[in-house]
């Protein structure tokens, strides 16, 4: 029973990281309706001074926070050192590199290469399939929250954007997030037909790597337009409804072991984790009622941001590996 | 978290399946419920509509507009030795700037936002820092991740007649080793004397002083003072009675030579003239010592016999 609910909602998810709306699940195993129940039953008043307790005691972590800034930050810069200094340790951009001679090619990048010119050299070969089994191994859209340039600068763009919507200057004006595989789509056909790789152009990860290592150029405007229709207009609105890179290693981490996992038991159903998350939809789960099992692994378009596991004020979520647990 | 944090989420709060960006806009009515929209919920939907063709509409927009530079292209771009016809190069540069790291004379850059399609791809400015072979091998076409730089063009590409070399271009400072060639099939560009009137040698005018004044930044291996360190050209003035500094610095063996020819009016002069081996690495473009160059690198041009 728990192992065919949750065999159902791992499909869903695929969809729903593709672009369709999370809805209340149709089955729901044994021991996580009695969860349910369990909680439906819960004395009201009690569970009000659990929650008053708990906030009260609260201690804001940002220890995941720190460890992915501190990661995003030495991964970019490596590379900037690397060719001022000349020490050839990291050497290239984001979107192709070697590390100290390995070859390493960004996924959505030598997809666009391939389709554009559609004649695939050996080394490009060896560094997609490097860089396929690494965000295998890390979790798929890890690579965004945890390496990508531009997801730090959102992420901060999004502290000013929600600034000026508690002053109630500025509302999230949401779009349908099925315009990122229609994106995906649109690029990838783009490449084949034109035979130019017609989204390396516009990519403000690549623009942005190469700015850190090369110099900044006139390309970071196009950079700023994106942050300025973030903050004015729509929250996170490049990484959420845009960008292929994030559906591309997003489909990477369909079979990654590296995720989140919900505890049902513990969880008071705040939401508090849905509001900091960049992808809230993966974390329809949380919802009254929603959970399908007394465990669920979260879906592949979550980037183990770790930002939810920092919010969470009763430890229901958490990093795991895939059957590393069961091991121990 | 205060209510001001209460966002509106599509999870959350139910929301009536609309079209992505057109392409699906036909909608299935059936995916709407039984129950009847109200006027604020139809309105709210029919502007994220509107929003999402917006988004798709900024961002294909500014793709697209990227294909203009190349419509509107006045001057090729002179790329790094053993690129791929412009078309091939374009469509398998990864943008990663490899190529850049590797030149120890700094000749190669990148392309900014004006390049449209080619930003992040790599150029040479032969008239500020050519590229001299100074690392022997080609270190740029070795650094490529993606073959847009490549010793050997795959077979289903077609070679343009006069592009590819008559023989493997032998490399003056590695004339006295076992392997003298360069490893390059094809050229990037031919020298072509563009502005003969400014030429000091067709004048009969000698040079004397920096090639290029104190200031400038370009650096050329000499071979006279060391093979694997190049130095500023301003570091290494000139002195001579007849100006032969693009055929003095030119890197490959036969490419260039003064020769005496003959005006129309019947006088005898001296003139460079560039030969066949020509590979179109614009040393002479860098070391011609008249503003603007006398001399320069057409790039992509191909070897025509008259």
């Amino acid at each position: 029973m728990s192992e065919n609910v949750l065999k159902r909602r791992f499909r869903e998810q695929i969809m729903i990281m593709f672009g369709r709306a999370p809805k209340k699940p149709e089955q729901i195993s044994a021991r996580a309706q009695q969860a349910h129940q369990l909680k439906r039953m819960t004395n009201k008043a009690d569970l009000q001074a659990t929650k008053a307790h708990l906030r009260a005691h609260e201690v804001k972590s940002t220890k995941w926070r720190n460890r992915r800034w501190a990661t995003l930050l030495i991964v970019n810069l490596l590379f900037t050192v690397s060719f001022y200094f000349d020490i050839q340790l990291l050497e290239g951009a984001l979107t192709a590199s070697r590390f100290i001679g390995f070859h390493l090619v960004d996924l959505n990048s030598a997809l666009q290469v391939m389709l554009a010119h559609k004649h695939i050299i050996t080394n490009l070969l060896i560094g997609t399939g490097t860089v396929l089994v690494l965000w295998i191994l890390f979790g798929g859209r890890a690579y965004c929250s945890w390496v990508c340039p531009y997801h730090l600068l959102a992420e901060w763009a999004e502290k000013l954007h929600l600034y000026l919507v508690k002053k109630k200057l500025v509302t999230d004006q949401t779009i349908d997030r099925r315009l990122r595989s229609v994106f995906w789509v649109i690029f990838a056909v783009l490449a084949a037909a034109t035979g130019y790789t017609v989204f390396e152009a516009i990519s403000p990860t690549g623009i942005l790597s190469r700015a850190l290592i090369y110099g900044p150029g006139l390309a970071l405007l196009w950079v700023l337009a994106l942050l300025v229709f973030e903050v004015f207009f729509s929250k996170r609105a490049w990484c959420r409804y845009a960008c292929p890179i994030g559906l591309t290693y997003g489909v990477v981490g369909i079979i990654s072991p590296l995720r989140i996992k919900y505890k049902l038991a513990g969880c008071f159903h705040e939401g508090d984790c849905r509001k900091v998350c960049l992808v809230p939809h993966v974390l329809d789960v949380v919802i009254k009622g929603r959970a399908v099992d007394i465990e669920v692994p979260i879906g592949p378009d979550c980037t183990r941001c770790g930002l939810c596991v920092d919010t969470c004020p009763t430890g229901s979520l958490t990093f795991e590996v895939k059957g590393l647990s069961k091991l121990l | 978290m205060s209510d001001a944090e209460q966002l509106p989420e599509d999870s959350t709060t139910p929301q009536p399946k609309v079209g992505a960006g057109g392409t699906a806009s036909a909608g299935s009515p059936r995916e709407m419920g039984t129950a009847p929209l109200s006027k604020e919920r139809r309105q709210q939907a029919r502007r994220r509509v509107l929003r999402t063709i917006l988004l798709t509409g900024g961002v294909l927009g500014a793709a697209l507009s990227g294909f203009l530079p190349l419509v509107y292209a006045q001057k090729q771009r002179l790329r790094p030795p053993g690129a791929l016809d412009e078309k091939d190069f374009l469509a398998s540069c990864i943008k990663c700037g490899q190529c850049v790291q590797v030149c120890p004379v700094a000749a190669i850059k990148l392309a900014d936002l004006v390049d449209g399609i080619g930003v992040g791809a790599p150029y040479i400015d032969a008239r500020a820092q050519a590229c001299d072979f100074s690392c022997d091998a080609v270190q740029c076409i070795l650094a490529c991740p993606t073959g847009s730089l490549t010793y050997e063009k795959p077979d289903f590409m077609t070679v343009r007649a006069g592009a590819a070399m008559a023989a493997k271009p032998i490399l003056l400072a590695k004339e006295q080793d076992a392997e003298p060639t360069l490893n390059l099939a094809e050229r990037i560009g031919v020298a072509r004397l563009t502005r003969p009137e400014a030429c000091l040698a067709i004048q009969g005018k000698g040079f004397k002083g920096q090639a290029r004044g104190p200031a400038f930044q370009g650096r050329l291996r000499y071979m006279a003072v060391d093979r694997w360190k190049p130095i500023k050209v301003a570091a290494h003035p000139y002195d001579v009675a007849e100006c032969d500094l693009c055929v003095r610095e030119c890197p490959i063996k036969g490419a260039i030579s003064i020769e005496t020819v003959f005006a129309p009016n019947g006088t005898q002069r001296k003139s460079p003239v560039v030969h066949e081996p020509c590979v179109g690495c614009g040393v002479c473009e860098m070391i011609c010592p008249v503003e603007p160059a006398a001399i320069e690198i057409v790039p992509r041009e191909v070897w025509k016999t008259s």
